[in-house]
Order: C-alpha cells, then structure tokens, then sequence
C-alpha cells in the first residue's frame, strides 16, 4: 500500500468507527442527561456538596452556578501551582511564577490547555494528576452541560428552567467522561504510555551515555486530554511525546477518542427535540466541514509546496516517522476542528497552506464537530444565524425547532458570534503594534505574524495548540492570552444561556407550510454555507497577511 | 443561619471541587495505576525499558544518541534523526552533555521553524536557518555514508542556496533588472553557488550586514528532487525523542555501520528486518526501524572489537 492510500484508509477507518459508535453514545448521552433517578454516590456527592439535585435552576441561577465554580477552579489551580514545591512528587521543581500560573489554571479552567509551560520542567505529578487533570474532566463537563441547556431550551415549552447545573456536571463527569476514559487509558498503557509516579530516573544509554528518562500519570491524563477535548500535553511535546503516543494505532485511538463525543452529542441532541433527523442535519454540517478540511490538510501536506519541504523533499519537519506526514495532518486536523489543542506534529513547521488549516479550522469557531460541547452550542447558534438570513430573504419571522427567532433571539446569537473574531483580530493587532508583542515571533515575516495570530486564534477559541516556536512565556502574553481564554470562554457560555432562557419561556409554533424545514440537504449547504462565509469575511485579510502570503508566492 | 445566595453557590464550588479532586484527581489516577500493574501492562506502564544483563539501557519507545562526546557520528552504531530537545533548567536534571542536548528527554522539544525559513544570521553568535541545517545535514550524511549528499536549494558546500537581490521592484515584488546580489548564507570569503546572476556578478555575504532590503531567490539548482539521503534522516522529529528511522534511513546505514563492526553486510542487513515494523494493522502509520533496539541488538551480537 503506499503512503497516500494508507492515509485515506486511516482517515476513512476513522470515520467508520465514529459512526459505529455514534448511536449508542449518542444514545447513552441522552439517557444521562434525561435520567429522573440519581445514583447512590451521586445522591452522597450531592449532600456533601451541599445541593438538592431535584431542584432546577434558572438560566440566571445556571450561569450563576458556572461562574462560581469556574472561578473557584482557576484559584484553587492557581494556589496549587505557586505551593507545589511544598506538595509531594514535585520533583523539584520550584512554584510557578505568578503570571504563568495565571494563564495555566485560566487555561485549563476554559477547557483551553494553552500550555506557556513545558510539562517535564515545570509542573510535578501532583499537580499534573490533581490539578490540571481534575479540569480536564470538570471543564469539558461544563461544556457539555451548556450544551444540553441550549438543547433544553429548545425542547421546553412555556418553561423558566434549564435544569440542574450541578446535577449536569456530576453526570457528564461521572457517568460519561470517567468510564471511558479509565478504558482508554488501560488501553493506551498496553501500547506503551506510561502510568507512574517516578522521578526522572537516570540510566546508562546504549553507547555508553546517560539518558535521564521521565515518568509520570500519562495514560490517566493522556485519555481524558483526548476524551475531553483539552489538548494539554503532560510533556512539552504533547501527543507526538513517545511516551503519550507511541504507536500509529495509539495515534489512532486518540484521534479516535477526541472526535467521539462531539460528534455523538448531535444524536443526544436529536433525541431531546424529539427529532433524530434534525440532529443528522446538524451532524452533517460538521461532517462535510471536517471531511474537506481533513482532506485539504493532508493533500497540502503531501504535496508538501515551500522551499525547505521541496529541499527535504516532505514535509517531515516536526513528524515522528512512526506516523508520517498523513497520520500526522489528520490529527492536526482534527485537533483544531475540536477545541483539543493536543499535536502529534509541530504546525509551525507545516507547509504554509498545510498550516494554514489548523488555523482555518479554529477561525470557524471549532464547530465541526467543535469541543465536547461547545462545538454543538457553537453550530446551533450558527444555525439560529442561518434560519435568520433565510428569514431576511423570505420576509418571514425566522424559526428554529419550533421556537421564534425574534430580536432577542438573534442579538444573543449575533453576540455570541463576534466575541472571538474581537478578541483575536484587537489581540492580534495589539501584540503587532507592542514591543513585547513582536518580540514573541520565532519566524521572521509573514510565518511570524501567523505565529502570533495563531496563538490568539487558539486561545480566544479556547483551543491550546500553537505555531510553537513563538515565545510566550511571557508577562506580556501570559495575560493577553490568559484574557483571551477566559473571555472567549465565558461571554460565550453566557449569551448561550440567555439564548436557552429566552427559548424556554416560548411556548411552539406550529409547523406550516411556509415553515423552512432545518432537517433537508437544502438547509445542511445553507448552514455550511454561512458558516464558510462568516469566517471568510472576518479572517481572509489577516490570512492574506499570513499564510496566504507565505504560501502563495 | 442564613448565607446569601453567592455565598452559598461558591461555597458549594469549592466542595464540589474538592470531591472532583478526590475523585478524579486521585481515586481514577491511581486505579489506572493498579490495573497497569497486570503482567502484559506493566512493562509499558514502567516505561518500555530494555535490561541488559540487570542493568537499564534505556526505554525502546525513547530515542539515544549515537555520537561522541563532540557530537561526531559514532561510525558503529545506526545513527537516529536529527533531535531539537532542549536542556533542562531543574537541578540534577540536565543534559548530560550541554553543548549537545539532542535527545534529551527533560526537555522534549520541535525546532518550530517554517518552510521559508531561510536566511542563516551569520557571524560569531549566528543561527542556521532550516534550510542550512537541512543542507548540511544532507551533506555530513552524504559523506559518511559515501553517497550523493546534494539536495535542490542546498549549495555544495552545504548551506542554504539563497540569494538576496536588490534593486527596483516591479509591482509584483520581483526584482526584474537587479543591481546587487548577495548569496545571503554564504559568509566571506566562501565562493558564492552562482557566478552571476541575470547578468549581475553574485558577492558573498559580509556577517553583520543587514540584508533585508533585498529580496529573498532561493535557487533550486540541479540536485535530484530525490535525494539519496531520506527526508528523516536531515530534518528534526516533533518530540525530538523519536526512536525510529525509516527502512530507507537504516539502510543506507547498513555498509558503515557492517564495516566498522567488521560483519557482512547481509547480517546487518537481517538485523534491520528483524528491527522494521510495518504499517500497524497495514494502513495506520509508516515503516520503522528502532535505532534503539537495531543498535542493542548488534552491540549484543556483534560487540566491536576494541
């Protein structure tokens, strides 16, 4: 088989087994987010949190419920990275300094995983294990829950409550995210990730050197970073790290693990309206975004066009030969088409236009399939945009599943989608005009503004993976990145949830016959359309600065 | 006693968090730590370590190097792909060696540069661009291994084949009737890779002069578009750990390495086979050699005789 051919296969496989598996989690998700019954140790978490699980909250009171426990996270991460040198399996290292500390616990908190920081030399196992990796499973949870809210919204009639926030974050966590994760962890350890908690241990190396090798709770952390659609890598070199990823099939099983949820949340969707095919509508907007985008990526790098791959003759760069150039493009792919953020490869060194697409990806607002679920709340809101256009043409009040799009509706919807295209174009040109700012890029010319408008195209969309050569290990950019994150996570939740308060209280419209039916390949192009086309209106001049430049010569 | 309502919700935060911690934090690390004590995990979970007679040589899953204390090419062992680890600044965790981290696995790290990265800043505290760190890797190669080390864009004396070409400009950014043209990563007094250029005589670069306002040529040249020496061996892996090099890397290797131990090369050649791994299940990957293992192996079987 040549390589080609075996990157289409493994690209195709892929979408076999995310289709095998898409009813029954899909399925499975549903029941746990619509299960009236709570388990025993649940019913125990609950007292000792100190809620009433039965008693459902306001879009107000959700939020409410969010913010304060985002916030609680980022400063108990905090405070745990500026005393890990008095905690065990520290490994000696020092406290992280203030402003890093501040972008790490804002990052993992937002489901971002930006790491400013190199794993092995900067964070112990405790922290590793007990702090970030607590967040993995706690932030993707809350998106998840903000996902179904939205979902909520939708399919109650004449109601003012969304359910219980502590309720959907003790089972999104529990009951989804655990379990498969404990799986695919043991399955990782028997390809080779490593699960311990040694110190960096010093052995004699096969020509006579000395080789410190690094331990550490990977697999643990390495299946819930994919599972979650966090990205934060337990060593520097994430996911293309041996001991993360060691094998092709481990690569992937991770690719495989990062993809699963968001696509399968379409089907949990489907069944809460009360409509499967509207969820397949809304699958296949992601589906048929993520096939060319995936496609794209992997022809770009094959055909590996630039001056240094045409010297190499491949775009070998920043690949491991265990997975190649097209395992390789297909994780970049995928990793940016969610919120992940982890890399097998380094983008920075890509082919323009092969890098180019990650970012590509990430400006589309990661909606196909997106974080575990934020991609669903950000491709609903997209269609809730689309339905309004089509309204405009027509001159006919705009519905969605039943419910009006009325002015309240579509200012919620228009908000929601300007936040991350404010925050990264004004941080991007904020850090172009700042000493500091300029001071980051690794790259000279256009490959070093797209290093930088990579890095607020990534944290604005809460995604973490980067052009890595730019420096930002900074005061400067911990805080400029660490706001990003936080702004491009927060607002968006919270117009999300006004938008599923304000659906809520609706009572339904009848279904008529001048009602734009949302199910039909008609309505899949128009979404896939406008959401093609709201990013290529707000983005193609700063690619063209970019990598279109770069790319294009 | 009644709280206020914030109060109350943050309150509530902070345990939940707590019990997350427990829970996720501690319980699910350490059950995933118990069941990879089974025989059949333990070994990856440990770290994929390769014992020889009771001592650790390393893990096979964590690339070495094989060069000497001056990072020449030790000429009896399979050499790995290039490697952009960087030192470690923990205490009782550094390089081994600071003037060559490669493969250093505190500090797992790509280069990040780009696909135009070009230009080498010349002089005492310079740097190699990619390109010249591609050229000259093709050609140290090249060399050791007694074939052809050129590739397109490199200059034979194994840099970068750049040209910065100045004059006006057409609308295009092209420089179309050039006054002055520099081989930008060739220092004084190098012979510059071109005579001339459209009819202007090429200079070599002077370190220190600032060349930006020149535009950047690179010059393919005539060299094959492929190249004897594989694209693994002259560019850098994304963990810089890698333990693997291609099938073609390993035996173009196979004739030194054969000869410096002092074995046919046939047996040589059978310890790569043994060392290559195929496609997983046919389609997930590429072909590998473990450089880790293939260099036991031989050190095992065919120990150099001092």
């Amino acid at each position: 088989m040549n390589g080609t051919l075996a990157g289409v296969v493994f690209f195709g496989s892929l979408v076999l087994a995310l289709a095998v598996v898409y009813r029954p989690l899909g399925d499975y998700m549903y029941r746990v987010y619509t299960d009236p019954g709570h388990w025993r140790i649940e019913r125990l978490l609950y007292r000792l949190v100190g809620v009433r699980p039965d008693a459902e909250q306001t879009w107000g009171a959700y939020a409410r419920s969010v913010l304060a426990f985002s916030a609680i996270s980022i400063l108990l991460l905090y405070a745990f990275q500026r005393v890990q040198q008095y905690l065990p399996l520290n490994l000696g290292f020092d406290p992280v300094k203030p402003d890093q500390a501040w972008n790490t616990a804002v990052s993992f908190v937002t489901n971002t995983n930006w790491q400013s920081y190199a794993g092995e030399q900067t964070m112990g196992h405790l922290v590793q294990m007990a702090g970030l990796a607590v967040q993995n499973f706690v932030s993707a949870a809350v998106g998840m829950a903000i996902a179904i809210v939205l979902v909520r919204g939708f399919a109650r009639r004449g109601s003012g409550h969304l359910g219980n926030f502590w309720v959907d974050l003790v089972r999104g966590a529990l009951r989804i995210l655990l379990p498969i994760a404990f799986v695919g962890a043991l399955v990782l350890v028997a390809g080779g990730v490593v699960q311990n908690l040694a110190s960096p241990d010093t052995v004699g190396t096969v020509a006579g050197g000395t080789q410190h090798l690094t331990g550490g709770p990977v697999a643990s952390q390495e299946a819930i970073k994919e599972l979650g659609t966090n990205g934060g890598g337990f060593y520097n070199a994430n996911s293309a790290h041996p001991f993360e990823n060691p094998t092709p099939w481990t690569n992937w099983l991770e690719i495989f693990l990062l993809l699963m949820i968001p696509f399968a949340l379409t089907r949990t969707f489907g069944r809460i309206v009360g409509q499967l095919r509207q969820g397949y509508a809304i699958a296949a907007v992601m589906g048929i975004l993520a096939v060319v985008s995936i496609s794209l990526t992997m022809t770009f790098q094959l055909m590996h066009q630039g001056t240094v791959p045409e010297a190499v003759g491949a775009a070998t760069e920043g690949t491991e030969a265990r997975f190649g150039v097209a395992n390789s493009a297909v994780f970049a792919a995928s990793t940016t088409l969610t919120s992940t953020g982890a890399v097998n490869s380094f983008h920075d060194s890509y082919t323009a236009l092969g890098g180019m697409m990650p970012l590509v990806n990430m400006m589309l607002g990661e909606v196909a399939p997106g974080g575990v679920g934020a991609g669903l709340y950000g491709m609903l809101i997209l269609a809730v945009i689309t339905v309004f256009v089509a309204g405009l043409m027509v001159g006919r009040t705009p519905e969605y599943l039943g419910k009006k799009i009325g002015s309240r509706e579509i200012k919620y919807a228009s908000l929601y989608f300007l936040v991350t295209p404010a925050l990264v174009l004004a941080g991007t040109a904020v850090a172009m005009a700042t000493e500091s700012g300029r001071a980051a890029m690794l790259n000279s010319g256009p490959h070093g503004l797209s290093e930088v408008l990579y890095a607020f195209t990534s944290a604005s969309n809460n995604n973490g993976s980067a052009f890595a050569g730019v420096t930002v290990n900074t005061v400067w950019y911990d805080t400029a990145l660490g706001l990003c994150m936080v702004l491009g996570r927060f607002l968006p939740i919270i117009l999300v949830l006004g938008l599923a308060g304000s659906l809520a209280r609706q009572g339904g419209t009848h279904v008529s016959a001048g009602t734009l039916p949302t199910h039909r390949p008609q309505f899949v192009g128009m979404v896939t359309g406008v959401t093609v086309i709201l990013v290529a209106l707000t983005f193609l001049p700063a690619l063209a600065l970019g990598p279109l430049a770069e790319g294009l010569h | 006693m009644l709280m206020p309502t914030w109060i109350r919700n943050h309150l509530a935060a902070l345990r939940a968090l707590l019990v997350f911690t427990v829970l996720l934090g501690l319980l699910y690390p350490l059950a995933v730590m118990a069941v990879a004590q089974l025989p059949g995990l333990r070994g990856g979970a440990g770290g994929s370590k390769i014992e020889s007679g009771g001592k650790v040589v390393g893990s096979r899953l964590i690339g070495q190097s094989f060069t000497g204390p001056d990072g020449t090419p030790l000429p009896q062992y399979f050499q790995s792909r290039p490697s952009a680890t960087i030192d470690s600044p923990v205490k009782g965790q550094e390089a081994p060696n600071p003037d060559d981290t490669s493969y250093n696995p505190t500090g797992s790290a790509a280069s990040n540069l780009g696909p135009e990265d070009v230009l080498d800043t010349l002089g005492d505290d310079g740097s190699q661009s990619l390109l010249t760190q591609v050229c000259a890797r093709s050609k140290a190669i090249g060399e050791l291994e007694g074939v052809d080390g050129s590739r397109p864009y490199c200059t034979p004396d194994g840099v970068g084949a750049v040209l910065k070409v100045f004059g006006p400009r057409g609308t295009d950014g092209r420089v179309t009737r050039p006054t002055r043209v520099v081989s930008a990563n060739q220092a004084c007094p190098a012979v510059p890779f071109l005579a001339t250029y459209e009819g202007v005589r090429v200079e070599c670069a002077r370190p220190g002069e600032d060349l930006a306002a020149g535009a950047t040529v690179p010059v393919r040249g005539g060299a094959p578009a492929d190249p004897r020496v594989p694209a693994d061996a002259v560019t850098a892996s994304g963990s810089g750990l890698d333990p693997h090099i291609s099938p073609a890397y390993a035996r173009l290797q196979a004739a030194r390495v054969a000869r410096t131990r002092g074995v046919p090369v046939e047996r040589v050649l059978q310890a790569i086979d043994a060392n290559r791994r195929g496609r997983d299940l046919g389609f997930m990957g590429e072909p590998r050699v473990n450089v880790v293992q293939l260099n036991h192996e031989l050190d095992t079987r065919f120990p150099v005789r001092k």
